[in-house]
């Protein structure tokens, strides 16, 4: 069977349950509207990536790490992709380092010689992010101050929180003196109660960047079904009962278009932990996915 | 476009943690789409809070300024009311689910598949709602309302008597207590007052377990016997998988017949708290009967072919039971003994005489409710007759 004869095959990552719910729901949907489309799940999503660059699917529901990878890993391979959809909340999210109040730990500069807690060694937003926020003032990672990952979920991108709580919670209980996280799951951990927003303060902030998108290659961008499926997302009404449900697992309240600006901090957090290289090769030591 | 100045809205030094989202929720609720707000306060993490619950919401944050988004309006778009409050619906949505009777239901919901028992006719009857205050009102405590100290000493027969009669009660309760529960998961919750009594019905029937246990096991360590036939009686019942003709044989026909039964037992009683039992379990069988009988009052009104498939269910478990001995035998002899009073001769063809009454007693009510349900008399007679020799 050609590719041209299959349907449009979609990769995602198994990072919860629900993520079956979610796509099982949308293939319904999309079968519905006249759209042959499946799916696949992947473990992690180096596979993903991989799998993607090989043709093995069409397009990966990808994390902003996935991105990065599969951008320079396409560009070696001599081909190129693309990311012609997003989340409305995959837009202008930020991550921050939180201290204990009265901890004396007011700015980035207070944090030499201390221990801050992150998630995942492979999340974006609890790790890579933040950490190169601090780089950025002059911290190198584990030469002027500790770092104590959380490595929950590892090659999940930082999808599964679980490393970032424990990382919050590490940083309530006393254990570390700093910790990483995504700027919504203060709220998050807040109102769960894994921390109280009165005793934690914000110490710095990462400049704006962009989360997920869907990644395709550009031997299928042109394809009618792909077009297709780009367009069917885009008009998805969250007014619908039968996508609203998903929507809300997923958690978005539309799709829109695709934007590259913002990977740029993450582009460059990769390069200076020395995640992948140029080519998309792994090369963080301790990253085992 | 709007010019004015937004409306703002001062959160003091209240945060999302603590429920800040309730104060820009109510100022939102009146303003369209595209409509703004500034949102101010003192609260630390206000800037960083508000930007990520708005995104979470689908509104837009740009410094303080909040523009409402669609999302709320396109929640609600197609919700509808789960029937109204004061009277369920004739045919409820599986869609609706749990949800309230009147509630406002957002679509895209699970249909509560389980309840296909959807239709108002084939579940209903007016007299629900009362018959289950009556219930409510009329619960009673075994420990309180029977008084269960028993200094009396009667003959050991006498006793195996009513052990035997009390085991014949359990096993016959525990089938009036599985047969409502197995329906009333399938009855839409829209039908509420219906749910509510069934749910009353099966509380009976466990205390009625209870009771009938204990006053057995008063005087004695072991039960008597439950025959092949009686089971079997009991297994059509609970077999059944229409709620009208299982509500039909059960409570109308059995626990209709048990009344009589029950009615016996306390006039015959040897002993205070066997006395005490069985009239504390009629009154809560006569509930029983009565939303039956109003239940298939109801059908039948509604649907009067209803009446071709009562009368198919009684001759389909007299066949059913053809081969079957029915009535334990040790439970008619008890039931002699008791009416009796002692083992003579002179007793026991009283005792024999007054089982035969209560027989014919029975059939006669059972053919009084089918008039009432509209058989003509010559069938009324046959279907009645053809009850199961167990009674229930």
């Amino acid at each position: 069977m050609s590719a041209g004869d299959r349907a449009l095959l979609l990769g995602a990552v198994a990072y919860d349950p629900k993520v079956v719910t979610i796509w099982d729901g949308f293939r319904a949907w999309f079968a519905e509207q006249d759209l042959p489309f499946d799916f696949v799940l992947y473990s992690n999503y180096e596979r993903q990536v991989d799998d993607l660059i090989a043709g093995r699917i069409d397009v990966a529901w990808n994390s902003p790490l996935a991105w990065v990878r599969a951008r320079r890993a396409a560009v070696a391979a001599g081909c190129r992709v693309s990311a012609p959809i997003m989340r409305d909340t995959d837009r202008d999210l930020t991550s921050i380092v939180i201290a204990r109040a009265g901890s004396g730990i007011e700015t980035t500069n207070d944090l030499r010689g201390k221990v801050v807690a992150t998630g995942a060694v492979d999340s974006p937003q609890a790790t890579l992010l933040p950490l190169d926020r601090l780089r950025g003032d002059g911290l190198e990672p584990d030469t002027d101050f500790m770092v104590r990952r959380f490595d929950v979920g590892v090659g999940l991108h930082g999808d599964h929180v679980g490393g970032e709580r424990d990382a919050a919670r590490a940083l309530v209980a006393g254990e570390v003196d700093a910790a990483c996280i995504l700027a919504a799951n203060h709220l998050v951990f807040a109102r769960e109660g894994t921390l109280s927003a009165d005793a934690i303060r914000v110490v710095a902030e990462t400049e704006p960047f962009d989360h997920c998108n869907m990644t395709v290659n550009d031997d299928v961008a042109d394809r009618a079904d792909m077009a297709r499926f780009c367009e069917l997302l885009l008009g998805m009404d969250y007014g619908d009962d039968r996508v609203r449900p998903l929507l809300d697992l997923e958690g978005l309240t539309r799709w829109l278009p695709g934007r590259l600006d913002l990977y740029q901090p993450l582009e460059r957090a990769v390069d200076r932990a020395r995640f992948y290289d140029d080519d998309g090769r792994i090369t963080a030591r301790d990253y085992r996915p | 476009m709007d010019a004015s100045p937004p409306a703002t809205i001062d959160l003091d030094d209240l945060g999302f943690e603590g429920g800040a989202h309730l104060l820009i929720d109510r100022a939102l609720h009146p303003l369209a789409p595209g409509d703004r707000v500034r949102v101010v306060g003192s609260h630390r993490d206000l800037a960083l809070h508000l930007r990520s619950w708005a995104r979470s919401q689908g509104h837009a944050v740009d410094g303080d300024i909040l523009t409402k988004g669609t999302t709320g309006a396109q929640r609600w778009r197609s919700a509808v009311r789960a029937g109204t409050v004061d009277r369920p619906a004739d045919r409820a949505d599986p869609t609706w689910g749990l949800a309230a009777r009147g509630a406002l239901v957002e679509g895209g919901g699970p249909a509560l598949t389980s309840a296909d028992l959807v239709e108002r006719d084939v579940v209903w009857a007016d007299i629900a709602a009362k018959l289950y205050a009556q219930a409510l009102a009329g619960q009673w405590d075994p420990n309180t309302a029977i008084d269960w100290r028993s200094d009396d000493d009667l003959p050991p027969e006498v006793e195996d008597a009513v052990v035997q009669v009390m085991t014949y009660l359990i096993e016959n309760e525990q089938a009036a207590l599985v047969v409502p529960a197995r329906h009333l998961a399938r009855i839409h919750p829209q039908f509420r007052e219906v749910v509510a009594f069934l749910a009353t019905q099966i509380a009976d029937e466990a205390r009625h377990v209870e009771v009938f246990t204990r006053r057995a096991l008063l005087h004695r360590t072991t039960l008597g016997t439950s025959s092949v036939g009686g089971r079997a009686s009991l297994q059509t019942l609970v077999d059944e998988p229409d709620f009208t003709l299982a509500s039909f044989l059960l409570s109308v026909l059995g626990e209709g017949t048990f009344l009589d039964l029950l009615s016996f037992l306390e006039r015959h009683a040897p002993d205070p708290v066997t006395r005490r039992v069985a009239q504390l379990t009629r009154q809560d069988e006569a509930r029983h009967v009565a939303f039956a009988q109003a239940h298939l009052e109801h059908r039948v009104a509604t649907d009067p072919m209803v009446r071709g498939a009562l009368s198919t269910a009684i001759q389909r478990r007299h066949d059913a039971l053809r081969q079957s001995t029915g009535l334990n035998a040790d439970v008619h002899d008890a039931l002699v003994l008791l009416a009796a009073g002692a083992f003579t001769p002179a007793a026991v063809r009283v005792g024999w005489d007054r089982v035969h009454e209560l027989e014919a007693a029975m059939r006669e009510g059972r053919r009084r409710r089918l008039a009432r349900l509209g058989f003509l008399p010559d069938e009324a007679e046959r279907l009645a007759s053809l009850h199961t020799r167990n009674f229930m």
